[in-house]
Formats: C-alpha cells, sequence, structure tokens
C-alpha cells in the first residue's frame, strides 16, 4: 500500500484555528466544499453527456489548490494542471463558466476552445491547465521574471504533480528561478501517482522537495491533505518571493482519490489504499476541525454545502442553455494579427 | 543608403525597439557579455544591462517557456535559440504551449513573443549545427515563420515580430550575418508579414528562393540570362502567412516553378509550395513544379559530402535548363 514516507526535510505546522479569521477559514471551506462538488457534478454531467472530452478530477486534493490560492494575492498568478478545475476555483472561478467550458459551449471561459484541459481565466491571474505535465512551470517562471523585471511585488505560482518533476522542463525552470531568485512558487501536489504508475516506481526518492536544495531554495513539506498547512506554507514562500529571496518548493503530500482520468479502470492499486485515504480526506477533516473547535456549528457549514449544491444547479443549467460553437468559429482566434487572413 | 550588414541591421533592429519599448527585453545563450556567438547582439548588454540583455543557462525549454510567461504578462521577449537544431530541445514550449495558449484560452492568452533563431549550414558544422528546420514548424497553427534573405528584410521583418501579437520564430542564416546591404535608417521602418519580394522580374521561368538561398537564385538567374533565358526571383520573406497570391501571379505569368531552400527536399517549406500551386495554379503551368534542396541525409561534416548534400546555384541552373527543355539532371 503506497503511503507518504515520513520525512526528514523541514515541514511546517498550521497555527491553531483561533490564529485565523474565521471568515477566511468559512472561505476556504467553502471553496474546497465547491471543488469537491464541482468534481463529482462534473463526473455526473459527462457521464450525462453534457461534457464530451475527458477530465481529471482532483477529488481529494482540494486542500493544496485552496490553500494555496488563498494564500496568495489577488494579482498573483497560477499555472495549473491537467487536473486544475481545483486551482481555478481556489483563485475564484466561476462555475457557470467552467462548466459552459467542459460542456464545450461559445460562453465558456475560453470559448469552448479549450476544454477541462486548457481552461484559464487571465482576470484571476489562472494562466491556464495543461495537457503537459511540466508544460506550465516554465511560463510561471517567466511570469515572475516579468514581475522581476517591471519591479512589481508580484509571485507566480506553479502547481505540478509529482510526475512532472521528472519531466525535463521542471528542471530548467526550477534551475532558472534558483538562479535568478525569481518570485516563483514551486506547488508540488505529490498525490503518489503519476498517471497510473505510483510515485516510488517513477523517482528514486519519496520526499520531492529534497530536489529544491539541488536548485539553491529551500524545500518544505507539508500535510497536503491540511489545507492550513498549506496556507501557511504559501504564504511564508510568498512573502520570501516579494522580499526578493527567491522561490520555495512547497511539497503537499496528498492523494488522488479517483482515476488519473475519469473512467479510470485503476488497476494499479488497491481498495485497502483508497479506503486508508478517504479516511484521510481534506474536506470531512476540515469541517470536524472547525466543528470541534467550535468555530462554527454544523447548521452553518451544512449551509455551505446547500449553497455550493446550489451554485452548481445554477452551473450546469447555465451550461445546457449556454450557445454551441458555430463550426465558422474555429477558425477564430489562433493569432492576434491575421495579416488579411494570410496566415490560414 | 548606408550599407550594413544582416548581422547590423539584426542588432539595429533589436535596439531600436529596446529604446521605443521598454517590455522588449533579450534573453538566451551568451546573448549579453559575449554579445552573442555570432556577435549579433555585441553591445547591448553594455548599453541595457544585465536585466534586459540576459545571459541564460543552457535550458531552451526555460528560455522559451520562461519567455511565453513573461509576454502572457505584457512583456514582449525576443528570445535567442543559438542553433535552429536546439529548437528541438524546446519542442513542447515551442509547439504545445507558445503556439495555441491563444487560441487555447479563447482569446486571454496574448503571446507577442519572437524567438530568434540561426538556421542552415555554415560549413563543417555537421549534422547537430547545419539544419534548417523551418518546415517542421510550419505545420503547427498558432506560429508565424520568418525567413529574412538581406539586411534590410532583417530589420524590417523583425520589427514587425517584435512589435506584432503572436510568437514568430525568426529564421537567420548563419552564412548571411556578413552579408552587406542597403538598410534604411528610420527607425519606423518595418516590412509586413505575407508580403513577399520580386527580387527580379523575368517572363521564362519563376525561381521561389527562401532565406539563403535567395542569393545562389540570383546567381543563377544571372548565368541564365546569358542563356537568354530570364527568370524571375522571388523571396517569400515569411512562410507562415505565406504571399501565395505573389507565387500564384508569378507561376500564371512564367508557366514554370522552381523552388529552391536549404531544408531536407522531403516535407520541406517546398513541399507546401508546390502543393499550393498544383492546387490553385495547376491550369498555368508548363511543366512539373521543380524543388532544388537538401538531400535526404544528416548534414555531413566532411567538406565534400556537405557539398553533395546541400543545393547550390548548380542545381538551381539544372532544375532551369530542364523546365526549359533540357535535360533532365
Amino acid at each position: 500500500m503506497s503511503e507518504h514516507p515520513v520525512s526528514a526535510l523541514e515541514t511546517i505546522s498550521s497555527q491553531p484555528l483561533s490564529a485565523y479569521d474565521p471568515s477566511l477559514l468559512l472561505e476556504m471551506f467553502r471553496r474546497m466544499t465547491l471543488v469537491r462538488e464541482f468534481e463529482l457534478r462534473a463526473i455526473e454531467e459527462r457521464r450525462n453527456g453534457l461534457i464530451p472530452g475527458f477530465i481529471h478530477p482532483c477529488v481529494g486534493q482540494e486542500a493544496t489548490a485552496v490553500g494555496a490560492c488563498l494564500a496568495l494575492k489577488q494579482d498573483d498568478v497560477i499555472t495549473s494542471t491537467h487536473r486544475g478545475h481545483g486551482h481555478l476555483i481556489g483563485k475564484g472561478g466561476d462555475p457557470r463558466y467552467m462548466m459552459a467550458e467542459l460542456a464545450g459551449r461559445s460562453t465558456g471561459y475560453c470559448l469552448g476552445r479549450g476544454g477541462s484541459l486548457h481552461i484559464a481565466d487571465f482576470d484571476l491571474g489562472m494562466l491556464g491547465a495543461n495537457g503537459i505535465v511540466a508544460g506550465g512551470i516554465p511560463i510561471a517562471v517567466g511570469a515572475g521574471l516579468a514581475f522581476h523585471l517591471r519591479g512589481e511585488k508580484r509571485v507566480a505560482l506553479a502547481f505540478f504533480g509529482d510526475g512532472a518533476v521528472n519531466q525535463g522542463a521542471f528542471h530548467e525552470a526550477a534551475n532558472m528561478a534558483g538562479l535568478w531568485k525569481l518570485p516563483v512558487i514551486f506547488m508540488c501536489e505529490n498525490n503518489l501517482y503519476g498517471e497510473g504508475t505510483p510515485q516510488h516506481k517513477q523517482a528514486p526518492i519519496a520526499d520531492l522537495a529534497r530536489r529544491a536544495e539541488g536548485y539553491g531554495f529551500p524545500g518544505v513539506i507539508v500535510d497536503g491533505n491540511d489545507v492550513l498547512e498549506v496556507y501557511e506554507a504559501v504564504r511564508m514562500a510568498a512573502e520570501r518571493a516579494r522580499a526578493g529571496l527567491g522561490p520555495t518548493f512547497i511539497e503537499g503530500k496528498t492523494y488522488r482519490q479517483r482515476g488519473h482520468y475519469e473512467g479510470d479502470p485503476m488497476v494499479y492499486r488497491t481498495q485497502e489504499e483508497m479506503e486508508y485515504w478517504k479516511a484521510r480526506d481534506p474536506v470531512v477533516l476540515f469541517r470536524r476541525r472547525l466543528l470541534e473547535a467550535g468555530v462554527f456549528d454544523a447548521q452553518t457549514l451544512d449551509k455551505v454545502h446547500q449553497d455550493v449544491l446550489h451554485q452548481l444547479d445554477e452551473a450546469v443549467a447555465f451550461a445546457k442553455s449556454a450557445p454551441i460553437p458555430g463550426p465558422e468559429e474555429a477558425l477564430l482566434g489562433v493569432y492576434g494579427d491575421t495579416h488579411n487572413g494570410l496566415v490560414f | 543608403m548606408r550599407e550594413i550588414t544582416f548581422a547590423e541591421a539584426i542588432r539595429e533592429a533589436l535596439r531600436e525597439e529596446m529604446h521605443r519599448d521598454a517590455s522588449v527585453f533579450i534573453m538566451g545563450e551568451d546573448v549579453g557579455v559575449f554579445g552573442g556567438v555570432f556577435g549579433v547582439t555585441a553591445g547591448l548588454y553594455e548599453e541595457f544591462g544585465p536585466d534586459r540583455v540576459r545571459d541564460t543557462p543552457i535550458s531552451e525549454s526555460a528560455i522559451v517557456g520562461g519567455g511565453l510567461g513573461a509576454a502572457m504578462m505584457g512583456m514582449r521577449p525576443v528570445v535567442e535559440i543559438m542553433f535552429g537544431d536546439f529548437l528541438m530541445c524546446a519542442g513542447d514550449q515551442i509547439v504545445n504551449q507558445a503556439a495555441k495558449a491563444r487560441y487555447m484560452s479563447g482569446g486571454k492568452a496574448k503571446v507577442p513573443l519572437t524567438i530568434r533563431v540561426t538556421t542552415g549550414a555554415p560549413g563543417s558544422a555537421a549534422a547537430q549545427h547545419s539544419q534548417s528546420p523551418e518546415s517542421w514548424f510550419m505545420n503547427v497553427p498558432g506560429l508565424k515563420i520568418a525567413v529574412p534573405a538581406t539586411p534590410a528584410d532583417a530589420k524590417g521583418l523583425l520589427k514587425t515580430a517584435i512589435r506584432g501579437e503572436d510568437p514568430v520564430l525568426f529564421f537567420e542564416h548563419k552564412m548571411l550575418y556578413a552579408v552587406r546591404g542597403p538598410v534604411p535608417e528610420d527607425p519606423d521602418f518595418t516590412i509586413p508579414f505575407g508580403a513577399a519580394n520580386l527580387a527580379r522580374a523575368g517572363r521564362d521561368l519563376t525561381i521561389i528562393a527562401i532565406g539563403g538561398m535567395l542569393a545562389k537564385a540570383l546567381e543563377a538567374a544571372d548565368a541564365l540570362s546569358q542563356e537568354g533565358i530570364e527568370a524571375e526571383v522571388i523571396d517569400p520573406r515569411t512562410l507562415v502567412p505565406l504571399d501565395k497570391d505573389a507565387l500564384i501571379r508569378s507561376a500564371a505569368k512564367t508557366g514554370r516553378v522552381v523552388i529552391a531552400h536549404e531544408a531536407h527536399k522531403r516535407a520541406g517549406p517546398g513541399a507546401e509550395i508546390a502543393a499550393l500551386l498544383a492546387e490553385e495554379a495547376v491550369e498555368y503551368l508548363d511543366g512539373p513544379i521543380m524543388r532544388v534542396a537538401a538531400k535526404n541525409v544528416p548534414i555531413p561534416y566532411s567538406p565534400v559530402l556537405e557539398e553533395e548534400v546541400l543545393p547550390g546555384v548548380d542545381d538551381i541552373l539544372a532544375a532551369a535548363r530542364f523546365l526549359m527543355g533540357g535535360a533532365k539532371a
């Protein structure tokens, strides 16, 4: 069975709940619930035929997505992955435009041209999900370079998985960001599987944050199923970046509760393992913690949940009634300058 | 008009655009202190400093991807890939990321990114430093491809690339860097993409010459003129977009077409141009469309072997004479 081994690296702990503004805690809970329910609803609507393409749900990874995004400022930017719905919602994405994009509609975030794998909202600083596991990391470094060149105190955070650290683009980007001390956060969601192969069969080390040392910046490990630990680590990394001290690699140890893609037969892991991790479900854990500490009562959290479900009903209705693109739209928007159509 | 070299023309374009727009910056391997392995960026580091003329690690993915991310954030990066052969190291960032970002995001991503890269065989540089990879990227929607053949075109096209809104692969033939020619001094001199240059007018046949082959085509045309054959020479200047009207017009005028490029013959730029003419201009043609190109083997090291593989003036002459009724070489 795959479990994350105990680490010897620097780890980060969250502060007691009383140290946080309750409105922040409630927003964390709301966004995590929205991510979870968005994924479950998208899976359902794919089965129902509303969503034509494949999707890679992030069920079980809500804490890394939401904890990281809420620790950033509005004008900070992120690059995302194939498992990116949580990242967009974490950054404030609107489920209506998300669902419409997944349904391939003209009013989706990307006019139906990108789908789940390429969803983006530059207004929210979400520079795109990505079909290539390390593909977004150099882009985040470039965004950090732009902030550096203009003297802006902004931060670029690259989300990626444990699989991506074995792709060359990660190495080049991490080296460059470390060399130039760019305001970049390398946010690794180690969910123990790269597609259908366990992490321990893909790299000779289990603590991927150790790689940071080779690039000259700190590597930090957090419990990726603890939203507050993720939040603290990213908050500290962002402070470091804004102070001109360069990148931080944060490894959030987490688990992908569903398949690599929806419909994945998952022959590569056991029922026992999945049960083990379900007992460490980040949304359930955070809800329990909020209740036990008496920050919110069950009624308040139930209301949040109900509102989220209602919001998703609206999102699905929006997507269903959204216009289907006309075939002529396929030829639009490849270039900014088309030279009187010559490029086609 | 004053004459400067192809390399100086590129440097002048870079300098002027960096003065004109603070969002323009340069990065690449050895572009700073070294001044570029071909000397193109010499002096710019001293003038603009290490931030805007940025030496990078040998990391082509991060150079292109870094340029892409900076472009998305409103900069106008000019990144340099030292040899066209090395573009493959940045393949994902060029093909899957930069080329498609605007389209996939429904127009949210804007990618004003210029990728300067050298192309062609400089002589005994062998198979990994001599390729002409232009056509590999013609098959990728979202990219634009410039192939300047003169100093003036190099300056004018580079300024258009930098001021434009899209990712551009800007191919500079290594053997052109020292070539001199008249170049306008007007800082707003630009050359539009998709506008072919009629380098020589003629009535008997058309030679479509790309990049480093333009000078060879003009030399061939002079020789043909001695034989009473007047060749028209056209340089497309950009392969994407392609000024197909100009090519069709010339084909219609002469009825005979030779396409000359240094890229390998199989699926090189000439394959696309020939197919286009076959589709849209076949009724004007009096003979087959001939391609003069590198033979389909890796570019060899030893001079005799290399000369056998690369296309030259003689190959253009042979194709032209065949079209004019001579024997096939």
